[in-house]
């Protein structure tokens, strides 16, 4: 009996330990999975892989980063001798070019004679640079194509273009991301830490009792309204007010972000900034009013000093959600990816350009591998926030 | 000024969403491109996923928090489940959409599903499960444990007998806020289950269905004629309101409940 009852006990422990597992294996998953899509980014090219490039087979040049195609292109560079080939101007020939030049008749139905035309074409120009779709590759060809450079780290973390569908060559630079959703963030926090501080400080010094047990509930259910519930009150009511205020054109800019994403911070705010107040000493602020300061005074010079750390924590803690924040902000920032300069302009956030672009990329793409390397920075900015609020948390023990 | 933001937002969706709400509206199934009709699917939807995350979520979670606050002393390993357990607790809920589409529908071939969707929110919600279950053991009074302990028990026995009873309130309230945020949640539900437009209800685990918050979204943006159907979204903003006001009141109903009760003894 004793020794069936050891059992027991011994797997129940096994099953609590087990199931306490779970966590640190989601954990341990979600950074395997998101960095098994998102590293595959870098190995593979700007360039849909149903699309060729091809030069003339005279050309010395034999490969292009993502930015040259992009320059050749938008006919920002016009020569070869730009990129150490010859000088020689740059002869683009696309789909479209196709059309121009031959009739329908050449092309032949469904565009049969295409691989040969192409296949002529380059042969007949020498400064030739052609895209087209790979299923019209010539079979016999005379051409040479282009080796594309794979997208680099750098490329990806501080490019300034985020044009993940754009053609021939795709961008996918995070720095305006990145920028809009610290932007809107650091914007949220701004306007959202005086209000959470003095409320904190007034539940935690002034309030009575009664008020108190009155205004806790009111505060957690603010933390309760879905993200989407403030999305859609965003929308139909402070956007069109900011349109009104300020004469925009649209209405959806990083301000509405920021103002929504501070109402919604502002529980966080509250409650982590009142328990830091709370815990200061009573003897400290006794031995303040007995040395004749004023409320005030002690509240400033005493108080606040003392909790700073976890208003610090507060503060972080309260980035560290909006930047993960996604509904509400993909609903009312207009999600423009543009670098921002103003509030008064729309931005786009990473979170939102996963929500919003995920569903329209095609599975295993380049551009689903880019959303999930957006995923992993999305994670390491969040990791680094939770980082430094056990930091700001820590030094208070000192 | 934190009042009147809550009941700003509040009373507008109130006063707009309240002359929608029918029983028709509840009760069938949208129509005209969700401009007329109901939102039944939708609430059934986001019922079953809240049904569902409770069902994989509540017992990990309670299972978990006991282990970590009973069974590990203060050690290396219970400080990594701690900040394991806060880590999950902060990581997006987009990237939890995202792994749950790699993982749920891809990998394991979940397909878009009530299964997918389920898991990922109850993913998503058990840091919050664990950590009120700590806290809710945290507050038994460790007499009680040493008292139990001299009767001759074992830690199962203590366990079970004395400390959950005195827990098992504040647990429940935890678990209760936890399906508050679960049927408010969007993007974790965007690549995992959630459907554009599906007027049928569910029949497996492995149907796709729809859901409030997401149909909310889908209304307000991307809806065939926005203008035409904003009353349908006020309507849904409130049913979505009013489920997270009535789970939240009935959490601080109970905990008000259960307070006067342990203070009488």
């Amino acid at each position: 009996m004793k020794r069936i009852r050891k059992y027991i006990e011994r797997i129940t422990e096994g099953i609590l330990f087990s199931s306490s597992l779970v966590t640190s294996l989601t954990v341990l998953f979600i950074i395997i999975f998101l960095f098994r899509e998102g590293i595959g980014l870098f190995s593979s090219k700007p360039v849909d892989k149903n699309y060729t490039i091809a030069v003339n087979s005279t050309n010395p040049i034999n490969q292009l980063s993502s930015q040259q195609i992009k320059e050749i292109f938008n006919q920002q560079t016009k020569n070869w001798k730009t990129f150490g080939g010859r000088n020689d101007s740059i002869k683009l020939f696309t789909l479209d070019e196709v059309g121009k030049i031959y009739t329908d008749e050449q092309l032949g139905p469904d565009f049969q004679n295409l691989p040969k035309i192409v296949d002529e074409y380059i042969i007949a120009n020498p400064g030739i640079i052609a895209f087209f779709p790979s299923n019209y590759f010539p079979t016999n060809f005379h051409g040479k194509t282009i080796h594309i450079k794979n997208i680099g780290i750098a490329e990806f973390l501080f490019g300034k273009e985020w044009f993940p569908t754009s053609e021939p060559v795709a961008e996918f630079g995070v720095l305006p991301l990145i920028l809009g959703t610290l932007w809107v963030s650091i914007g949220a926090i701004l306007l959202a830490l005086p209000i959470g501080l003095i409320t904190a400080i007034y539940l935690a010094e002034v309030a009575g009792p009664r008020f108190r047990n009155f205004l806790k509930p009111v505060i957690e259910l603010l933390a309760g309204i879905p993200s989407v519930v403030y999305g859609f009150f965003g929308l139909v009511v402070l956007v069109p007010l900011i349109q009104k205020t300020f004469n925009l054109a649209v209405g959806e800019t990083a301000l509405a972000g920021s103002i929504i994403l501070g109402i919604m911070a502002l529980p966080t705010i509250i409650t982590i900034s009142e328990d830091a107040i709370r815990t200061t000493p009573r003897s400290l602020k006794e031995a303040s009013l007995a040395l004749g300061a004023t409320r005030l005074q002690t509240l400033l010079r005493v108080i606040i000093p003392y909790a700073r750390s976890g208003i610090t924590a507060a503060c972080i803690l309260g980035i560290g959600r909006a930047v993960g924040e996604t509904m509400a902000v993909l609903m009312v920032t207009g999600n423009a990816s543009v670098m921002p300069h103003s509030f008064l302009q729309p931005v786009r956030t990473i979170p939102a350009t996963i929500a919003a672009e995920l569903g329209e990329s095609q599975f295993e793409g380049t551009h689903f591998k880019a959303l999930f390397a957006l995923g992993i920075i999305l994670f390491l900015m969040t990791m680094g926030f939770n980082f430094l609020v056990e930091l700001s948390k820590s030094r208070k023990k000192i | 000024m934190v009042v009147a933001i809550l009941f700003i937002i509040l009373g507008f969706i109130v006063i707009r969403g309240f002359s929608v709400i029918s029983w028709k509206f509840l009760t069938t199934m949208p129509e005209d491109g969700m401009t007329k009709g109901g939102i039944l699917p939708a609430i059934v939807g986001t019922l079953s996923l809240v049904a569902g995350s409770m069902i994989f979520a509540f017992p990990i979670g309670v299972l978990s928090g006991i282990y970590i606050n009973e069974y590990l002393t203060d050690s290396w390993l219970k400080r990594f489940m701690r900040n394991m357990t806060n880590n999950l607790a902060g990581v997006p809920s987009i990237v939890f959409g995202l792994f749950g589409m790699t993982l749920f529908v891809n990998t394991l071939k979940f397909g878009d599903s009530i299964l997918a969707g389920s898991l990922t929110l109850g993913l998503m919600v058990l840091p919050v499960i664990i950590r009120t279950t700590e806290e809710a053991l945290k507050s038994v009074d460790d007499s009680l444990r040493h008292g139990s302990y001299a009767l001759g028990a074992t830690k199962l026995q203590t366990i079970r007998r004395v400390v959950l009873p005195i827990a098992y309130p504040n647990i429940i309230t935890g678990v209760i806020l936890s399906i508050s945020r679960v049927s408010g949640e969007t993007a974790p539900i965007l690549f995992t289950v959630a459907a554009y437009f599906l007027p049928k209800l569910p029949t497996s685990i492995f149907d796709q269905v729809m859901a409030l918050p997401y149909h909310l979204y889908v209304l307000t943006t991307s809806g065939l004629n926005p203008e035409a159907s904003r009353p349908m979204a006020y309507g849904t903003a409130l049913v979505l309101i009013a489920i997270v006001l009535f789970v939240n009141l009935l959490a601080n109903g109970l905990r008000r409940y259960f307070g006067k009760k342990v203070k009488m003894n």
